[in-house]
């Protein structure tokens, strides 16, 4: 029996999205050592040196996912609110144990090992959302389930807040897809969409014509739904939520973001340049990757790369490397196989039998599309610097460790998708 | 749960519309935009250019005329500037404090990484005692280049001046020129400065992001040498080029001569002129306005923009038109009572000859011939009217370059003036005739060209018919190039046979005891001319001298001007006749030394100082401007002033 199971389990396993995976990995060993390259010091298997540790951590992902394939399905299912409440603590433990980096405390120094609880936290809460949707079967009509949902979501946002690290929360509004996809309504993308457009359009429009433009939008619409006395009132309602919301929000962001992160918005938004300070990053960035041009300079030929002119290049602006040594057909590449990962996670997700299955691969699909938006737009200026790692991709065992335990979780309960959880 | 499967289509959408998003941008700063490649090379490549030679300039005898001296300036890299002695620096370079700062602020703003120019052209001296201490100025360092030096001091116009490029040239040259390279600006350094200019050489560095060099770009694929520009073998002649100067020093004038076989100028004499080294260094723009506004405008370049009636020297020319139109013969004669009635103005001469023919008629320069000798071109019964007449005329006349430009290799020519049927009916209305325009027939009136055009005249009727476009050039490089359009001949259509008696007359006007220039003859040389003693508005009239020697297989054609000196044969003649012998002999022979040594002592500049002429940028003489008056007889007005013999 256990050969008979082994042998399914192999067969089952999607081996598209592994090679997708290790395609990924491959390409971000090759940038990461591209983008520390010295001509002197370099031999391509040198453990001291970053991209040696990334090709340790490479296999050792690869060793973990495997193992995760062989533990049995169920596990994650009924062990989840466990990982959930151990993601937690390490979250509240690492406000007061934690390493400050940067003037974030995400750290909890293990030996030679820095672990970062965000990272863990992020498939705790998809699992747990998971099990929530899976064993409730909420219809996100009702206050009841959102307010269950939010608070699952909420809780870790929450607590990574407080280190802080917004970017990483940032990455916790990618939950709601899964939840648009199992019924919540449409319009919680849509208002959290026009509190975006909002936001930036408070910065680039001055209050007194942006005020009369909404409200003569939202005069039209009430206008439309005269007949229809409850639509009516929802539009009377949101158009002064709108208006009341873009007072706040200038409250908000004058007390809230720190002034570092207000000065990112600001950039990205052209509002000011600051191209020896804060803006030097993304300016340095821009200049790597728009001078690969179309086909790239080619390996270790980078000269943007090679002499160091982006800061961060191994890590959070890895893309500025494959940008200037690979061109636009290699960005095109990267981008290609990420969008191919993730619509076929999202194939997978559909084909589960179990919703508690779909829900968690949702959950795997959005949080990685949000970083590798959230990534390369900060690198080519289309957002604002936020840290965050480019999947799979970037320099550093934490961030890929914790995305290999993410996909192939996901693959374990797709290879096991005809039996019950 | 039909409708929330459909979901699955709007976040897969969603994410290929944001991909979509990622990429249009990606598009744009990789492949639609340059702006990043570019940023992206002068972030890490800093070019140090090495500057070439500009190529030498030799005489045609081979005589280095222009050669290059070594100077350098200092450069400052505004970044690796550390505190050091600034006061030691100022000393050694001669400014001070003040200056310091507003050069070093200059080169910060311009960028802060990148040299740039702290001082220009410091000489060899300079140089020695900066090098000495230049390893405490850290940031600071020398770069070679060369500059022009002129050993002889010599033919100014000639040879124009190098200057630094403009933001202009720059913009003109399609990125060929950076600040602080040098272009020709005029003269023969502007017409042949691609030749002579070479190629800048470049040395690509690359710097990593904390500004440390990292080597050369690419192992130096990018990186050349300078290489000098090419040698150019001028027409001129050195010795006849320097006499030719110091005749007309103290004087205002023109000389120019030909080599009739080839076209070739032989010497290229502006006066005033000025020192061509005056015209480099530091000193350049200072020295630029003092010449430009002293007076007699050196800088105008008279040779082929300065405009005088040919007076006189138009004679012979006239009789080469009349010959082949076989309206006379050498042996017609025309009665001489000492002028010519004109309708009802009078043409005279200081003589009276009686019956005077050509040969005789040439050496007197008598204008009762000459007027009638026009008469004839004019009413010949072939024309149905004036105009016909006219045109056929002047067409005859352009033939020899008058009235448009002879295409000399050098900037700024100009064409001088023949005018047409249509602009005497627009100033005369419809009753003119030849008695109105008579003053032609003596060179007068509506006629104007440069010396260098009357020295093609000469040119033309010592090669016996036609001419090679003159030049100033002999060969390009170290093949001695020489264009295909200097070895064209151009015919002005006038049989061979019809020059003789033509020359006989221009002969005896040296040789023969009644010739108008008979004080220039030449020992044991047939040198054969015209004078001409052209009428002037401004002042007193301009003496003029054409000529070309020997009479067999010539050697040299020559043009010479001076302006307000009264008769041709007093000075313009023997200048012409002393340049000549001494390029034909290589030395002035007997008592014409002490001749000639006293003619470079005498100082014939106009009487009243002109009128401040604003700037014309093509240089327009205003004492040569064309006016309308009666025709006067060459003789009629004397210089009480001056007699040489």
């Amino acid at each position: 029996m256990t050969t008979q199971q082994g042998s399914r389990f192999f067969f089952n396993v999607d081996w598209i999205t592994i090679l997708i995976y290790t395609a990924l990995c491959t390409i971000g060993f090759v940038n990461i050592y591209a983008s520390l390259y010295n001509p002197e010091t370099s031999t391509l298997f040198n453990f001291s040196s970053n991209y040696g540790k990334q090709l340790v951590y490479i296999i050792t992902g690869l060793m973990l996912g495997f193992s995760i394939l062989l533990l049995d399905a169920k596990f994650f299912s009924v062990f989840s609110p466990v990982v959930y409440g151990i993601t937690m603590l390490l979250l509240m433990a690492v406000l007061v144990v934690g390493r400050k980096v940067a003037g974030n405390q995400a750290w909890i120094p293990l030996g030679a090992f820095r672990l970062q609880p965000s990272e863990l936290a992020k498939f705790g809460t998809a699992l747990l959302i998971a099990r929530y949707v899976g064993n409730f079967n909420p219809k996100f009509t009702d206050v009841k389930s959102i307010f269950f949902a939010g608070l699952i979501i909420g809780f870790p946002l929450f607590l990574i807040m407080l280190q802080p690290d917004t970017g990483s929360a940032l990455v916790f509004l990618a939950f709601m897809f899964p939840l648009y996809r199992e019924g919540l309504s449409g319009y919680f993308l849509l208002i959290f969409l026009g509190m975006i457009v909002l936001f930036i359009a408070d910065f680039l429009v001055p209050s007194y014509i942006l005020i009369p433009i909404i409200a003569v939008v939202g005069g039209f619409f009430i206008y439309q739904n005269r007949r229809k006395q409850k639509m009516m009132f929802s539009m009377i309602l949101t158009t002064i939520v709108a208006i009341a919301y873009l007072f706040l929000v200038k409250v908000a962001y004058e007390k809230v973001l720190e002034p570092h992160q207000r000065t990112r918005i600001e950039i990205m938004l052209g509002l000011k340049t600051d191209p020896k300070g804060a803006g030097y990053n993304v300016i340095q960035s821009k200049i790597a990757i728009g001078a690969g041009q179309l086909t790239g300079r080619g390996f270790l030929e980078g000269t943007q790369t090679k002499y160091g002119y982006v800061p961060e290049q191994s890590t959070d602006f890895i893309f500025s490397t494959i940008g200037e040594e690979w061109g636009f057909l290699g960005c095109s590449v990267v981008i290609g196989l990420y969008i191919f990962l993730l619509l076929r996670v999202i194939n997978l997700a559909e084909r589960q039998r179990s919703t508690f299955s779909r829900v968690y691969g949702y959950c795997v699909a959005s949080i990685i599309f949000f970083h590798v938006f959230i990534n390369i737009g900060m690198t080519i200026g289309i957002i604002p610097v936020i840290g965050i790692p480019l999947p799979f991709i970037s320099y550093g065992g934490s961030s890929l460790w914790s995305f290999t335990v993410l996909l192939f979780i996901f693959l374990k309960l797709d290879s096991n998708r005809m039996g019950f959880i | 749960m039909e409708n929330l499967f459909n979901r699955k289509y709007i976040i897969q959408g969603l994410f290929i519309v944001v991909a979509l998003i990622l990429m249009g941008q990606l598009f744009y700063i990789q492949v639609a935009s340059d702006r990043y490649f570019l940023s992206a090379n002068s972030n890490v490549l800093r070019k140090k250019y090495t500057f070439p030679a500009r190529g030498v300039i030799t005489d045609r005898n081979n005589k280095v005329l222009v050669q290059n001296e070594p100077v350098y300036d200092l450069m400052v890299t505004p970044s690796l500037v550390k505190p050091f002695d600034t006061l030691a620096l100022c000393r050694i370079i001669g400014i001070d404090m003040a200056g310091f700062h507003k050069r070093f602020n200059k080169a910060r703003n311009q960028s802060k990484y990148q040299r740039s120019v702290f001082e220009k052209q410091l000489s060899v001296q300079t140089y020695a005692a900066l090098q000495e201490r230049l390893s405490r100025f850290i940031g600071f360092e020398t770069q070679n280049r060369t500059v022009r030096h002129y050993p002889d001091s010599v033919a100014g116009q000639f040879f124009g001046y190098v200057k630094e490029v403009s933001d202009k040239d720059i913009e003109e040259s399609d990125g060929y020129y950076r600040p602080g390279d040098y272009i020709g600006k005029s003269g023969v350094e502007r017409q042949y400065n691609d030749v002579l200019r070479g190629e800048r050489g470049v040395e690509n560095t690359i710097y990593n992001a904390r500004n440390v060099p990292q080597g050369s770009y690419l192992n130096g694929k990018f990186d050349t040498l300078a290489i000098s520009g090419e040698t150019l073998v001028s027409s001129l002649d050195i010795d006849i080029q320097k006499l030719g100067e110091q005749l007309l020093k103290n004087k205002v004038g023109s000389i120019v001569a030909i080599e009739p076989s080839t076209g070739e100028v032989l010497a290229f004499v502006s006066s005033p002129t000025y020192d061509p080294n005056l015209m480099v260094g530091r000193q350049q723009g200072n020295n630029y306005m003092d010449i430009f506004r002293s007076p007699n405008r050196p800088f105008l370049v008279r040779p082929l923009s300065g405009y005088y009636s040919p007076g006189s020297s138009f004679k012979p020319l006239d009789d080469l038109i009349a010959l082949q139109e076989g309206v006379i013969d050498p042996n017609t004669t025309f009665n001489c009572p000492g002028g010519y009635w004109a309708g009802n103005h009078f043409v005279s001469c200081e003589h009276v000859d009686g019956n005077i023919s050509l040969r005789k008629g040439l050496a007197r320069s008598c204008n009762t011939y000459a007027c009638y000798v026009f008469q004839k071109l004019m009413t010949q019964k072939k024309y149905k009217n004036k105009i016909e007449a006219y045109d056929s005329w002047s067409a005859k006349v352009r033939k020899f370059g008058l009235g448009s430009k002879l295409d000399l290799d050098m900037p700024f020519e100009r064409k001088g003036r023949i005018f047409t049927s249509d602009e005497y009916t627009k100033r005369f209305g419809k009753h003119w005739g030849y008695t109105t325009v008579i003053s032609l027939a003596i060179g007068q009136g509506e006629m104007s060209a440069t010396p260098l055009q009357m020295a093609n005249i000469m040119a033309i009727i010592a090669n016996r018919g036609y001419y090679i476009k003159p030049h100033l050039v002999k060969g390009i490089g170290e093949k001695k190039d020489v264009k295909k359009e200097y070895l064209v001949k151009n015919s002005v259509d006038i049989d061979a046979a019809h020059f003789e008696p033509v020359i006989d007359g221009m002969q005896d006007a040296v040789n023969a005891s009644y010739g108008t220039a008979r004080a220039s003859a030449i020992p044991n040389i047939l040198f054969c001319g015209k004078t001409g003693t052209v009428q002037n508005p401004h002042g007193k009239n301009h003496s003029v001298f054409v000529g070309f020697a020997p009479r067999d297989n010539p050697k040299i054609a020559i043009a010479v001007i001076v302006e307000n000196a009264g008769f041709g044969g007093v000075y313009a003649a023997p200048i012409a006749s002393y340049i000549t012998e001494k390029y034909l002999t290589g030395k002035i022979s007997g008592g014409r030394l002490a001749q000639s040594e006293a003619m470079k002592k005498l100082v014939v500049l106009p009487d009243v100082p002109r009128p401040k002429i604003k700037w014309a940028p093509k240089g327009t003489d205003s004492a040569a401007k064309p006016v309308v008056l009666p025709a006067s007889p060459e003789n009629k007005i004397v210089s009480t002033k001056t007699t040489i013999n």
